[in-house]
């Protein structure tokens, strides 16, 4: 067979993707790139150069800074929570227990439900003056929670509805991986007399080690994408005490019409999450290694 | 020949009488399109814009592309009458519905592209001072039908830049002050107001009375109802139009009758006056009114202050006409117990130029005429000429009183007719007082020659978001009220700086000739 040839018929088979990947990928960001050393907004549109001004601007935009650390707190501790209620739910269903698969499938209803209509929802749930969980702590004897109005309750309602909705996420993962482990190591402990919790800390944790780490790794992804909610809850409010990086992105970029500065903070947050994210997937496989070895 | 000569005559005049018939006002009928009936029929008034003459254009095989507002506000009455309009000329509209939070970049992003994306666009009239290089005029031939010439001067000044008409008034706003007259005017509450404060309950005045009231009937069942109420419901949702209601309450402090050239800026130096002693007290007075505020009336959206007031949670409210609709909605346990006032004012103002506050003995209360839905046809256009008749027939005089009915339309009155009370009486069922109160309170304020329009000025919605975020965290106690501002003026010097200080100077130069003057129209 003629080599050039074959290479040829490689590379008519890849160009389809390759050119889906080029527009739908390459073209947006190197675009993106390109927006953000201009100064397009609604008064000066167009590619006009202006070089480093907005990377200057957001150097100094304490506001952004600000936001990407609320959105640190609120992306890792969300994730975190949701591992452990994700992990507690796979090993409820995980076993041999009454109704099962119906359970299975109560718990993915969360994650199946479209993030903005649930976010409505909650705000209904937790209007102060409209919702039923005031009223219901009321009843209770429990004094009335500012939800949405007051700054850490604003941040624990934030932080409800993510782990409401992603927890079936967790719950998904790691079902899949508990169902996936070998049955000889859960023989062998039980042989050498180990509990339930020895049983779980020195066999089935360990092994389930590689898929938590992945599990842990994509929710962050995406938990650093956090918008919708804050959009409906809360609009970044009580002042700026639930605003996130992504949501002031939108703000400055979209609301305000800063094309040029909404591209420097978009490029800037995408940097930034690519190296935080790349050191927390280096840590975890680290650990998982180390814990094999 | 006699039988001839009779025929001839009868002839004649049929002939005489037919132009006539046919010019007679007929009768709209909207059951067609939806659930249009129960709202009655309207009368086609004559004129270039009526069912007659609209029906007379042919505008086969065009299509007229509309962007608006997602259904129902604006965006319901935008379908209705595209569909109305098609029917009429036979041309094909196309509409696009989107939320409020994407219409500016979705009309600005094809404009600045020089895409001829939309022939007619519906947005906030405030943004005018982006867009208004990329909006025809409007002809004048349109400026004189007799529903143009009758849009009330304040309508005719938001929708002009400079001398030109660049915007074609289809809603008129302004935020005034509504309350519970059942309560204002019931003699017990009055006597246990007098016998707790000292003081007459009456229709606030001024700020301070309208805090003193609002605290005084919160959290306790003043409705007789079994529930606690409270006294006031205001936009306080940081990026949910808070800072209109700002700019309700600033007025009062900072928009002197005595200092003209500049409420948000100095004009000729274009110093911010956002922190100004007279802004730094209305904030003041807005954060003192969170005592009054309904549980979670710091995080109320437009849509939740139309129905706390408009479901009888609170005695008082200020805003856009939706809440005082939502009240006299039929059915509602609270119609026609609500009634209309100006904005409360003021009896200190501050003087930028004395750097001292002035005393009034009547209180200032500057009308706040705030930004509404307005419409447009793009410059670059090629169908400007089906796009006007388009908007022209939208607004009609039978159209535009359907509209009014309406409540989830966001049409209000724009034009000296909509003024009228028995209008309100007959076709709405509203109590002559609650009328009266209504369109007198809407009317005068095209009377006032010290007026506060919207900063109308290109990046508009930069200034309006820092000044919004400066005020939230001052609502949230994240930073004193001078601080807060402090920091919105230092930005909003950023912005100047960025845009162009000629460029905004320019700009706000056309506003300042409207606030600072009746309007000549």
């Amino acid at each position: 067979m003629n080599g050039s040839w074959f290479r040829g018929y490689k590379l008519a088979f890849l160009l389809p993707a390759l050119l889906s990947l080029a527009a739908i990928v390459l073209f947006p960001l190197f675009f993106t790139i390109a927006v953000s050393f201009s100064g397009w907004d609604a008064v000066t549109p167009g590619l006009n150069w202006r070089g480093g001004a907005n990377y200057a601007a957001m150097a100094g935009d304490a506001r952004f800074w600000e936001a990407f650390g609320r959105l640190a707190f609120l992306a890792i501790a969300t994730v975190l929570l949701e591992y452990l209620l994700g992990l507690a739910l796979a090993l409820l269903v995980w076993r041999e227990v009454k109704l099962r698969r119906f359970f299975r499938v109560l718990f993915l209803v969360p994650m199946m439900t479209t993030p903005v209509v649930m976010s409505v929802l909650w705000r209904t749930i937790l209007h102060e003056s409209l919702g039923p969980v005031n009223d219901i702590l009321g009843h209770l004897g429990i004094p009335a929670v500012p939800w949405l109005t007051s700054s850490l309750p604003a941040v624990a309602s934030v932080m409800i509805v993510e782990i409401w909705q992603w927890t079936p996420f967790m719950f998904l993962l790691l079902l899949a991986g508990l169902l996936s482990l070998p049955r000889e190591p859960f023989l062998a402990a039980a042989i050498d007399g180990a509990g339930p919790v020895r049983t779980f800390f020195n066999v089935t944790w360990p092994m389930l080690l590689p898929v938590s780490a992945g599990a842990l790794i994509i929710r962050l992804i995406e938990a650093s994408k956090m918008l919708e909610t804050i959009y409906v809850l809360t609009s970044g409010g009580p002042g700026t005490a639930t605003e996130t990086s992504g949501y002031y992105i939108y703000i400055r970029g979209l609301r305000d019409f800063e094309i040029s500065y909404g591209a420097a903070l978009s490029i800037t947050y995408l940097v930034v999450m690519i190296v935080a994210l790349t050191i927390i997937a280096k840590l975890l496989v680290r650990a998982v290694k180390g814990k094999a070895a | 020949m006699k039988k001839k000569f009779a025929t001839i005559a009868l002839v004649a005049a049929v002939a005489a009488v037919l132009p006539a018939l046919a010019s007679a006002q007929s009768t709209i009928d909207y059951s067609k399109y939806g659930d249009y009936a129960k709202f009655g029929s309207a009368t086609d008034a004559p004129g270039a814009c009526s069912y007659q003459s609209i029906g007379k254009k042919n505008y086969k095989g065009r299509t007229l592309k509309v962007i608006t507002h997602a259904v129902p506000v604006m965006g319901e009455p935008t379908d209705l009458h595209a569909k109305q309009f098609s029917d009429l000329t036979g041309a094909k509209v196309d509409v696009v519905h989107v939320p409020f939070g994407d219409l500016f970049q979705r009309i600005m992003i094809p404009l600045q592209t020089k895409q001829a994306a939309y022939d007619v666009m519906f947005y906030g009239s405030l943004w005018i001072g982006d867009l208004h290089n990329f909006l025809a005029p409007v002809p004048p031939a349109y400026q004189k039908v007799p529903g143009m010439v009758d849009v009330t001067p304040n309508y005719k000044d938001v929708a002009t830049w400079g001398d030109t008409m660049v915007q074609y008034p289809v809603d008129g706003d302004r935020h005034y002050l509504k309350y519970r007259g059942d309560v204002f005017n019931n003699p017990e509450m009055q006597a246990r107001f007098k016998k707790d404060t000292g003081r007459d309950l009456k229709v606030p005045a001024t700020w301070e009375e309208y805090n003193e009231i609002a605290k005084y009937f919160s959290n306790w069942d003043w409705a007789g109802d079994g529930k606690k109420h409270f006294g006031s419901a205001e936009v306080t949702k940081r990026d949910d139009l808070m800072f209109s209601a700002f700019i309700s309450r600033v007025a009062a402090y900072a928009k002197n009758p005595k200092v003209k050239g500049g409420f948000f800026f100095d004009l000729k130096t274009m110093e911010p006056q956002v922190n100004n002693p007279g802004w730094v007290k209305a904030l003041e007075m807005f954060i003192d009114a969170q005592k009054a505020f309904p549980p979670g009336g710091n995080n109320f959206g437009l849509g939740d202050e139309i129905f706390s007031f408009g479901g009888g949670q609170t005695l008082m409210s200020y805003s856009w006409d939706d809440a005082f609709i939502q009240a006299m909605e039929p059915g509602n346990p609270i119609r026609n117990k609500v009634f209309a006032a100006p904005l409360p004012g003021s009896k200190e103002v501050w003087n930028r130029v004395t750097k001292s506050w002035d005393k009034f003995e009547t209180p200032n209360a500057p009308p706040y005429i705030t930004w509404g839905w307005t419409s447009a046809v793009a410059k670059a256009s090629k169908n400007q000429d089906m796009a006007f008749d388009f908007l022209c027939f939208f607004s009609n005089e039978a159209n535009a009183y359907l509209d009014l009915q309406i409540g989830r339309f966001g049409v209000n009155p724009y034009r000296k007719a909509h003024f009228d009370p028995t209008f309100w009486q007959q076709k709405l069922g509203w109590d002559a007082k609650v009328a009266e109160s209504y369109v007198q309170t809407l009317s005068a304020m095209d009377k006032s020659s010290n007026r506060v329009f919207d900063l109308r000025v290109p990046g508009v919605s930069q200034f309006m978001s820092t000044l919004a975020a400066g005020v939230a965290e001052a609502m949230a106690g994240q930073k004193e009220p001078k601080a807060a501002l402090d920091e919105v003026a230092a930005k909003w010097k950023e912005i100047v700086s960025k845009i162009g200080v000629e460029k905004v100077r320019a700009a706000y130069a056309n506003v300042v000739k409207l606030e600072d003057s009746a309007s000549t129209r």
